[in-house]
């Protein structure tokens, strides 16, 4: 037991020694967090609005409050003519120009019919799509509240409701892929490097003409990077829950339940890479290469699985960040409990023991 | 384990001395036995399949107690040689016994009790001197102060960089280290795999003084080094030259069959003076050794007086001849030049 101790206190030095090491290590998940969790949303905060209102009555007055009102939109100011609409998209300030027709609330309590005009920059299609579907929103809200009124006709109009996420929040997509994809780096990469080194600088040699058995050597190997992950999977959950207001609506014990049976996974990847190659180049680029594109392309993190060609979706049956991230959804979003996530446990389960069993029976006690 | 698969030519067993090839019978006695290895590496590419004769038919025995060199060039197969012999490696045929255990069957055990240096430094650089011992010691199952005594000549010079990291050792440091490394779990073999390779020449000569030490403790050493002035430190050596063994014997008695008498011949133009020298009929062998060329005449015809004027006819004027004993080295240049047919057809 002395002996294994040892040798994973022998691994923290290896890790703390090595300024960068650390630093990817522990800074690494904070920076993803943020990176994934701001930058990369889809969400359009903030939009400048300009208003051609012609009108100017209790109907227009309105929809422009529940503009301004919105987290979403800042009325930047009026516009006298339909002209100057143009210009204002060239100079790139504003997201947005809502156009009223003239006579506005009067057309549409005696007509039931009134034209507002929605004008983005089709440029970027998914920013202007999202921000006409937000725009469009918040006319809606204003309509319905107006039915209350007793003369309008009966009309039929969907209503819609996003359940779990009803401002559709990006952080709500990003932060279960994040956390599948830290973890996965973390261990993947990291165990297989260092195993990789051991073999590279040539001290795996000396450790084999040793009572230190192969299974020994492995598991101290894994111990420190166990620890690790679960640090930055505490960092990922802090962060994911105080600073981009994700909820945690089901039990957190699972939600750790089951991330601690994803590390599992990952590491055991980690070996099966590190006993397949010699170099710390090689296990590096095979962990990115092999392990985070699939992760990143093909677990739904960036682009729904459903949307995936034939044979990429049957690909992505076989990346266990797949499993991990709807679990996660599962249990952090939709607060769902243990049945629910009883056929991605068991997937993932069921990896780790083939995953581990494979690169314990290839790990080589001979040089060759 | 393939017994068989040996390609045996013409040349039976390369080792000639009498009483050291590898005894069938008893092992008693005897610490390391290695019986005709064989080893070749299948290089395996898409435009071609090469294959590599790293050891050939090798055997030895090293009694206990023994400091045994392992004597030879770069690519002599030395390495793969202690590869094999610290169960690193499977033979391709032969068998090889440490301390009575197979290398196949028993490898665990022999694990536990051999200590093993590899040729390239192979401590952790980011760790400290004492960190690195430490590791060593308990990957071993015992403790530095357990063993001290055998390590402690070694140990009191790394004392005073013992904060230090490994990595930021000098050369002979480093070995002395490694050396610790190897020893202290008190190992009753030790198998040392060009020890002295990079080093200085006054750290190379300390750490000969350290194996010299370690022998009084009983432990096997078997010590492989390219540098054949080292020989004379081993009790017997093993002369190996691409994977074959030449000769097995004290370095005294491989000297003392130096079948020639042997001249050195030193002279102002080194480069010129060996390229003559080997024009000239009755030369019969003819190498740089240092600052002076080594010359064997063939026959009794050419005497150093008749040497001596053809050489000044050549255009050597300042040359200096006189007979000198044989070292290992000339003998190791007089067994690879009879080798030579035989060695170069191999690769």
């Amino acid at each position: 037991m002395n002996q294994f101790l040892t040798f994973v206190q022998k691994e923290f030095y290896h890790i703390f020694r090595d300024r960068w090491t650390t630093i990817i290590l522990l800074l690494l998940p904070v920076v993803m967090l943020i990176l994934f969790g701001f930058m990369m949303t889809t969400e359009v905060k903030n939009t400048r609005v300009a208003i051609f209102d012609p009108s100017r009555d209790i109907a227009t007055q309105g929809i422009i409050n529940k503009f301004t009102t919105s987290e979403y939109f800042i009325v930047e100011g009026y516009i006298d003519h339909p002209r100057e609409i143009e210009a204002l998209f060239r100079k790139g300030r504003i997201g947005l120009v809502l156009v009223f027709s003239e006579r506005f609330h009067e057309n549409w309590m005696h007509t039931g019919e009134a034209q507002v005009q929605l004008i983005a920059d089709g440029s970027d299609p998914n920013t202007a799509s999202t921000l006409t579907m937000y725009a469009t929103q918040l006319i809606n809200a204003y309509r319905q509240e107006s039915l209350d009124l007793p003369q309008t006709p009966l009309q039929l109009t969907p209503e819609i409701k996003l359940l779990y996420n009803p401002t559709l929040k990006g952080s709500y997509n990003f932060v279960p892929g994040v956390m599948g994809m830290i973890l996965m780096l973390i261990c993947a990469m990291m165990t297989s490097v260092s195993i990789a080194r051991e073999k590279e600088t040539g001290t795996m040699e000396v450790l084999l003409v040793s009572p230190m058995k192969s299974i020994q050597i492995i598991i101290a190997k894994v111990v420190p990077y166990f620890f690790i992950s679960v640090i930055n999977l505490t960092t990922v959950l802090v962060l994911s829950v105080f600073v981009l207001g994700m909820p945690v609506n089901g039990s957190l014990g699972l939600l750790i339940f089951i991330s601690l049976i994803y590390i599992f996974v990952s590491l055991a990847l980690g070996l099966l890479i590190s006993s397949a190659v010699d170099r710390q180049m090689v296990a590096l680029l095979i962990s990115a290469m092999v392990l985070m594109l699939p992760v990143i392309m093909l677990s739904g993190m960036m682009f729904p699985v459903e949307n995936l060609p034939g044979v990429l979706r049957w690909m992505s049956h076989v990346i266990p960040a797949k499993w991990y991230m709807i679990a996660v959804k599962k249990i952090m979003i939709e607060g769902l409990g243990f049945e629910a996530v009883a056929r991605e446990f068991v997937i993932l389960c069921s990896m780790a023991v083939l995953l581990i069993t494979a690169s314990v029976k290839r790990f080589k006690y001979r040089l060759e | 384990m393939k017994l068989h698969r040996a390609t045996k030519k013409d040349n039976p067993q390369p080792s000639r001395s009498s009483g050291t090839a590898a005894p069938a019978g008893s092992t008693s006695s005897y610490s390391v036995v290695c019986q005709s290895v064989t080893k070749r590496y299948v290089n395996n590419t898409p435009f071609e399949k090469t294959t590599v004769l790293a050891v050939e038919e090798v055997s030895f025995a090293v009694e206990r107690g023994e400091l045994f060199g392992i004597i030879g060039p770069d690519g002599a197969g030395k390495t793969t040689l202690f590869r094999i012999l610290t169960t690193l490696l499977l033979a391709d045929s032969g068998t090889v016994s440490v301390e009575g255990k197979d290398v196949v069957h028993d490898f665990r055990k022999i694990r536990n009790e051999v200590g093993y240096m590899p040729g390239r430094f192979s401590l952790y650089q980011d760790l400290t001197v004492e960190e690195n011992l430490n590791v060593f010691a308990k990957v071993f199952k015992t403790t530095i102060e357990e063993n001290y005594h055998l390590i402690e000549d070694i140990y009191r010079q790394l004392e005073p960089f013992k904060k230090r990291r490994a990595g930021k050792l000098s050369g002979g440091m480093k070995q002395k280290l490694a050396l610790c490394c190897a020893l202290i779990h008190k190992p009753t073999v030790l198998f040392l795999d060009e020890p002295t390779t990079g080093v200085d020449p006054v750290s190379r000569k300390e750490f000969w003084g350290m194996l010299a030490r370690l022998k009084e403790e009983k432990i096997t050493i078997l010590v492989s080094t390219p540098y054949m002035d080292e020989a004379s430190m081993c009790d017997r050596i093993a002369l190996i030259q691409q994977g074959r063994i030449l000769q097995i014997d004290t370095p005294r008695a491989i000297v003392s069959r130096f079948p020639h008498p042997l001249l050195s011949v030193r002279g102002n133009q080194p480069s010129k003076l060996l390229h003559d020298l080997r024009s000239i009929p009755g030369v019969r062998s003819c190498f740089a050794f240092g600052d002076a060329h080594h010359v064997t005449t063939g026959d009794k015809s050419l005497s150093t007086d008749g040497l001596l004027e053809q050489l000044r006819q050549l255009g050597h004027s300042e040359v200096v001849i006189q007979p000198v004993e044989a070292s290992v080295e000339d003998c190791f240049m007089e067994l690879t030049r009879g080798e030579s047919g035989l060695t170069t057809e191999k690769r």
